[in-house]
C-alpha cells in the first residue's frame, strides 16, 4: 500500500494514497468536484478549467523546516487563483475548498466559457439525459450568458469519424479525452486536434477512419454528445432503457457488459436491446468493451431466429409440438444409443453443456466440443491462480503470447497486456507473422509455423529472453491457435504448461496459463468434460449427433459431407444456419439476452449474465431443452431453472466445488467510482451491482500434484512443388455467426483475402489482389491475394470463418485464377 | 292574504319568465348540430403542428413522453435525410403514440416540447370502440396540410434545413 497523506476538503479531514490527484482524493471522501477533461485512466492535462478549486498548504519555515503555526494551528497559505483539482496531486496538510465563494465563481465561470459554441441541441443529442456538460450545467452553470449567441460556431452537424463512430464537431468542449484514450490506454493514435483556437476540432488520422477495435469506448467517456456510434443513433433516450448486466459472448475474456432494452415499435412491440455498454469489473475488462462487444450482438435478434420446434416430415422440416420433436430425436437416439453423440459449442453457457454431458455420460454417448483448440485440461491444471489480475501486473513480471494474435482474438486481453507492458512487464510475442502487439513487446520471436514445439523448447536454452522469462516474479503464458489445430495446440498447451511449471511459475496469482478459445465459453466446456477431437468427420460419421449451438454445415464442406452420412440430426441452435437445413429436428434455443446462465473465461473466472428481454416464440433456454429430450429418453435431469442445474454442477465438477448463484453475484467497492449519477467522472460506463465472478483454483494452487503428459512432436507437413502450406489464422471481424448480422460491421469484416509472402506469391505469379484458387482436403476456394512480408514463405495464411473452410495446416494447391478478361 | 295574492304572485313570476325570453341572449347550445368555441387556452387532444413549409416540427426527442405524469405517449427517433424529410435537421419522430385513455390533458408535453410541436388542441370529441382504439398515431395526430406538396416525407435542396431546434419565442396566447 502506497503511503498515505492527509488533507482536509471543505473543512472535512480526509486520508488519500500519495500521488493521487486532488479530484481523485476529493471522490474518493465522497466529494464532487466537477471536470470535464479529467477522468481517473487518464493523465491529467487541465485542459477544460473546470475543476478549478481553492488549494492550500502549509506554510514552512525555510530556517527549521517546520510548519508555521498561527493561533496554535499550521498557517495555511493559499494561491492567489484557483487552481485545477485534477492537475495537483495531495500533499500533506493541504486545504481545498470546492464550494467557497471564489470556486464556484470559477466553476461557473468556465460552464459559461464551455457554452459559448455548444448548440444546446440536447433535444437530440444521443447524449442527453446521460451528459455531463447538461448535469454540470444544470449544477454550476449561471443559467445566463453573457456572450452573443450570434457569434456560435454553426458547423455541419454530423462528420462520420470512421464507420462506427459519428462526431458532431460543433458539440466539442476539446477535452481531447478520446484522443488521449486512444494514445494512453489503446495505445493506437487514431484520433488527433486538427486547426487551433475556437477552430479547434477532433479528426480521424487513420485509413479507414478511426480504425481501431476500441472506438466505442470514447462515445463513453466523450462528456458532451460529440462521438456518438452508429447503432445507438436516435435509438432512444438515455432514461427511457432499462439495465440489465450481461457477460459479452464473443471472446473468452469474460466483459462485463450491461444490456440496456427498450421495448420498439420498429421491432413489432418487442422489448430490445438497445445498447451494450460496458460494466466495470477491474480485474477483467475495468471499463472498456471492445467495439465487437459492443456492437455484434445483433445475432440475438432477427427473422432468422428459429420460434418453434421443427421436425422433418417427406423431407421437409415442419412445425412440430415440443413434445413430438422431443419425442421423435429421443427415440432416434434410443434406437443408435451406441452411436449417439454430442456436439456442443463454447457458445453455451455451463448449465446447458452441463446438463449435454450428463445426458451424454448417461445415455452412453460421446460428448464433443466444437473446438479448433485444445489444452483446456492443462488450464485446469496449471491455470492462471486465483486472484490473477493482469491490472496488477507490471515491473518484474513477464507475459508471453504464443501463436495468438490478442488484437483480433481477444482485444481486451491485448489491452491489459499492453498496459502491463506499459507499467514495466516484459512482454514476449512470440508468432509466425507480425501483430499488433509487437510494437509494445519487450521480444519478439519470430518462428515458421509449425515450429511453436521448438519455441516453447528454445525457453530451456539460456538466452535474454529465455531468462526474462525465468526470473519473472510473476509469469502468464497466453497461447491461442494461430496456424494450428486441435493436435497442434494439445502439443502446444502440454509445451507451454511445462515450460510454467518448470520454471515455477504455477500455482499462485498472476502465474499459469490461459487459453486463447474461439468462443467465450470454452473454458466451461472442458471444465465439464467436452473434448475436442483432431478428426472430427470421423468422430461424426454414421452416428446420431445432437449438434448444440454449432454450424459445422456452415463452416466445413468436409462437415457437410461426413453430416449427410449419419443415422440421425437433431439441432439446438438460436438462429438457421446451414446445419439447422440438413437437420432432422431442429429445437430453437433462447440466446444468451433472453436467459440467465454462467460462463467460465479464459482467466477461469465464473461470471453470471442474466436474463434482459423475453424469450423469442417458443424458444427454450438450452439447458432446458436437453433436459426435455433427456426425460424422453428415459434419463432425469433438471431443467426448472439455470440456478438449480448450476447447484448439481457446482457439486460434481470438482473445480466448481460450493460455487452459488449468490457467491457470484458478490460485489464489492472498485476503484475508480464510476457509474453512480456522476457521469462527468468515470463515464457512462455502469457501475458493477450484479457481481464480479469468481475465479476457480486451478490444481497447483490447490496443491494436487500436476502431471503433464509427455510432449508428442507431430511430424511436420511438407508441401510439394505448386503447393503451399496452408494456415488458419483469427480474424476479429468475421463472418461466423455472431457478427455477420451486424450490418454496420461489414466494411470491417471486408472481403476475404489469404496473406502470402511476395516471394511465394511470386513463384506462383500471383500480384496483390489477384484472385487465387485454392484447393485442399475437399475445400476448394477462391480469395485474394494479399501480401505479408511478415510470414514465411511457402506458406499461405487463411482466416477462420471467413468462407473457406480451414481448422488445422494443410497442404494446399494454389492456382492463380485468369484475370476475367483475359480468360475470354 | 286577498284572493286574489296567488294570482299576483304567479302573473309576477310569468312575468319574469317572459322577460327574460324577450330581453335575455339564448344560452343553450343545441349540441351536436351547433358547437361553442373553447377558450385560446383550452386542453383538448393533441395535435402534431407543422412549420408553414409543410415540414413536421417534431423532431421525436421524447421529452414529452419524459414529461408526461401518466405514461401516454411513446416516441420513436429515426433519421432525416434530403431525400425523405419529415422535418428540420437530422431527427424525426418515425413512431408517435398517445394514448387517450391515459392522458389527463396536463399539458406537460406541451411545456416540455422543445419546437412546440405538440400542442392541445381544441378537440374535445373524442370517443372509441375499443381500447386500442384509444391510441392515437402519428398520422392522426399530425395536422392537415392545406396542399400536396406540403406532405411528408419529402424531397428537400440538400443542405437547407440543418436545424432541429428553431429559436424560440415567448408564446403569444
Amino acid at each position: 500500500m502506497s503511503k498515505q497523506v492527509t488533507l482536509t476538503i471543505n473543512g472535512k479531514q480526509v486520508t488519500a494514497p500519495e500521488g493521487l490527484t486532488v479530484a481523485d482524493a476529493a471522490k474518493l471522501a465522497g466529494v464532487d468536484i466537477p471536470v470535464f477533461c479529467h477522468h481517473p485512466k487518464l493523465e491529467p492535462v487541465g485542459m477544460c478549467r473546470m475543476c478549478l478549486v481553492e488549494i492550500g498548504r502549509p506554510v514552512f519555515d525555510r530556517a527549521t523546516g517546520q510548519p508555521v503555526m498561527e493561533n496554535g494551528q499550521p498557517k495555511i497559505q493559499f494561491m492567489p487563483k484557483l487552481e485545477t483539482a485534477c492537475t495537483n496531486r495531495v500533499s500533506e496538510g493541504m486545504v481545498v475548498l470546492t464550494q467557497s465563494e471564489k470556486a464556484n465563481d470559477g466553476q461557473r465561470g468556465t460552464v459559461e466559457f464551455l457554452l459559448t459554441s455548444h448548440p444546446l441541441d440536447c433535444p437530440i443529442c444521443d447524449k442527453g439525459g446521460e451528459c455531463p456538460l447538461q448535469n454540470l450545467t444544470m449544477e454550476h452553470g449561471s443559467g445566463k450568458s453573457r456572450f452573443n449567441y450570434d457569434e456560435k460556431q454553426h458547423l455541419e452537424k454530423m462528420v462520420p469519424l470512421g464507420e462506427l463512430i459519428y462526431l458532431d464537431r460543433e458539440r466539442c468542449i476539446q477535452c481531447a479525452r478520446c484522443i488521449r484514450f486512444q494514445d494512453e490506454v489503446a495505445g493506437e493514435a487514431v484520433l488527433g486536434f486538427d486547426e487551433r483556437g475556437r477552430h479547434t476540432q477532433i479528426i480521424s488520422i487513420s485509413e479507414p477512419g478511426f480504425d481501431s477495435v476500441f472506438s466505442g469506448n470514447t462515445t463513453d467517456i466523450c462528456p458532451v454528445g460529440a462521438l456518438t456510434t452508429v447503432d445507438f443513433r436516435f435509438g432512444a433516450r438515455p432514461w427511457e432503457l432499462k439495465a440489465e448486466a450481461s457477460i459479452c459472448s464473443q471472446c473468452p475474456v469474460g466483459c462485463n457488459t450491461t444490456l440496456n432494452t427498450r421495448r420498439e415499435a420498429k421491432a413489432g412491440g418487442e422489448i430490445v436491446v438497445k445498447r451494450v455498454m460496458p460494466r466495470q469489473n477491474e480485474e477483467v475488462n475495468e471499463i472498456w468493451l471492445c467495439d465487437k462487444g459492443r456492437f455484434a450482438y445483433h445475432y440475438t435478434e432477427g427473422k432468422e431466429r428459429l420460434t418453434k420446434p421443427m421436425v422433418r416430415k417427406d423431407e421437409k422440416l415442419a412445425r412440430a409440438s415440443w413434445d413430438n420433436a422431443t419425442k421423435t430425436a429421443a427415440e432416434n437416439f434410443v434406437a443408435n444409443k451406441k452411436d449417439f453423440v454430442v456436439l456442443a459449442s463454447g457458445r453455451l453457457s455451463n448449465e446447458d453443456l452441463f446438463n449435454l454431458k450428463s445426458l451424454a455420460d448417461t445415455a452412453g454417448g460421446e460428448a464433443i466440443l466444437y473446438s479448433d483448440m485444445d489444452g483446456g485440461e492443462l488450464t485446469q491444471l496449471v491455470g492462471v491462480g486465483a486472484g490473477t489480475n493482469l491490472g496488477t501486473m507490471g515491473k518484474g513480471d513477464a507475459i508471453l503470447v504464443i501463436a495468438s494474435d490478442l488484437y483480433e482474438e481477444a482485444p481486451i486481453w491485448w489491452l491489459r497486456v499492453k498496459q502491463a507492458a506499459d507499467r514495466g512487464a516484459t512482454v514476449i510475442v512470440a508468432n509466425p507473422r507480425a501483430t499488433k502487439l509487437d510494437r509494445f513487446a519487450t521480444y519478439t520471436i519470430r518462428y515458421s509455423y509449425g515450429d511453436e514445439l521448438k519455441t516453447i523448447n528454445d525457453f530451456e536454452k539460456k538466452s535474454k529472453i529465455s531468462d526474462a522469462f525465468t526470473k519473472a516474479k510473476n509469469a502468464v503464458i497466453f497461447y491461442g491457435n494461430e496456424g494450428l489445430g486441435v493436435t497442434g495446440t494439445s502439443v502446444l498447451s502440454s509445451a507451454c504448461a511445462n515450460l510454467l511449471k518448470e520454471t515455477g511459475h504455477t500455482g499462485s496469482a498472476n502465474n499459469g496459463l490461459i487459453g486463447v478459445w474461439q468462443r467465450a465459453n470454452d473454458q466451461g466446456a472442458f471444465e465439464i468434460g467436452f473434448r475436442p477431437v483432431a478428426d472430427l468427420e470421423k468422430a461424426l460419421k454414421n452416428k446420431a449427433v445432437y449438434i448444440v449451438g454449432a454450424d459445422p454445415v456452415g463452416d466445413d464442406p468436409n462437415l457437410a459431407k461426413a453430416l449427410k452420412n449419419v443415422k440421425f440430426v437433431a439441432v439446438q441452435d438460436i438462429r438457421e444456419t446451414a446445419t439447422t437445413e440438413i437437420a432432422d429436428v431442429v429445437f430453437p434455443a433462447q440466446a444468451f439476452t433472453e436467459r440467465d446462465g454462467t460462463l467460465i473465461s479464459g482467466e477461469r473466472r465464473v461470471q453470471r449474465f442474466y436474463a434482459a428481454v423475453p424469450a423469442v416464440g417458443d424458444s427454450k433456454p438450452d439447458y432446458a431443452i436437453t433436459a426435455m429430450l433427456a426425460k424422453q429418453m428415459g434419463v432425469i435431469l433438471q431443467g426448472t431453472s439455470a440456478s438449480v442445474v448450476f447447484d448439481i454442477l457446482a457439486n460434481s465438477v470438482e473445480a466448481l466445488n460450493e460455487l452459488t448463484y449468490d457467491a457470484l453475484a458478490q460485489v464489492k467497492e472498485q476503484w475508480p467510482l464510476v457509474g453512480r449519477n456522476d457521469v462527468y467522472y468515470g463515464g457512462t460506463t455502469y457501475d458493477n451491482t450484479k457481481g464480479l465472478g469468481v475465479q476457480l483454483i486451478p490444481l497447483a494452487q490447490a496443491g494436487g500434484a500436476v502431471k503433464i503428459s509427455k510432449v508428442r512432436k507431430e511430424a511436420a507437413l511438407r508441401p510439394k512443388d505448386k503447393e503451399l502450406l496452408a494456415v488458419p489464422s483469427n480474424k476479429l471481424y468475421d463472418l461466423g455467426v455472431t457478427v455477420q448480422t451486424a450490418e454496420f460491421l461489414e466494411q470491417r469484416i471486408g472481403e476475404t483475402s489469404v496473406a502470402m509472402h511476395p516471394t511465394t506469391a511470386k513463384k506462383f505469379e500471383a500480384a496483390e489482389g489477384q484472385v487465387v484458387k485454392l484447393s485442399f482436403d475437399g475445400v476448394q476456394a477462391e480469395a485474394v491475394v494479399k501480401f505479408d512480408e511478415t510470414i514465411g514463405t511457402g506458406v499461405v495464411r487463411i482466416p477462420r470463418s471467413m468462407g473457406i473452410a480451414i481448422r488445422e495446416p494443410v497442404v494446399a494447391k494454389v492456382q492463380v485464377k485468369a484475370a476475367a478478361g483475359k480468360a475470354k | 292574504m286577498g284572493v286574489f295574492d296567488p294570482i299576483i304572485e304567479l302573473t309576477k313570476g310569468l312575468g319574469e319568465t317572459l322577460r327574460s325570453f324577450l330581453m335575455e341572449p339564448t344560452v343553450t347550445v343545441s349540441y351536436p348540430e351547433e358547437k361553442r368555441p373553447v377558450r385560446p387556452r383550452f386542453r383538448g387532444r393533441h395535435v402534431l403542428k407543422r412549420y408553414d413549409n409543410g415540414l413536421e416540427k417534431c423532431i421525436g426527442c421524447s421529452l414529452c413522453a419524459a414529461a408526461c405524469p401518466a405514461d401516454a405517449i411513446f416516441v420513436e427517433a429515426s433519421e432525416n435525410t434530403d431525400e425523405k424529410r419529415f422535418s428540420p435537421g437530422e431527427r424525426y419522430a418515425s413512431t408517435y403514440e398517445i394514448n387517450m385513455l391515459r392522458c389527463i390533458y396536463c399539458g406537460f408535453c406541451e411545456d416540455a416540447c422543445p419546437t412546440e410541436a405538440i400542442v392541445l388542441g381544441d378537440n374535445y370529441e373524442l370517443s372509441f370502440l375499443n381500447r386500442r382504439d384509444a391510441i392515437y398515431s402519428k398520422d392522426m395526430l399530425l395536422e392537415p396540410v392545406s396542399s400536396e406538396n406540403m406532405l411528408t416525407p419529402r424531397k428537400v435542396e440538400a443542405g437547407v434545413f440543418t436545424r432541429s431546434v428553431p429559436e424560440m419565442q415567448n408564446p403569444t396566447d
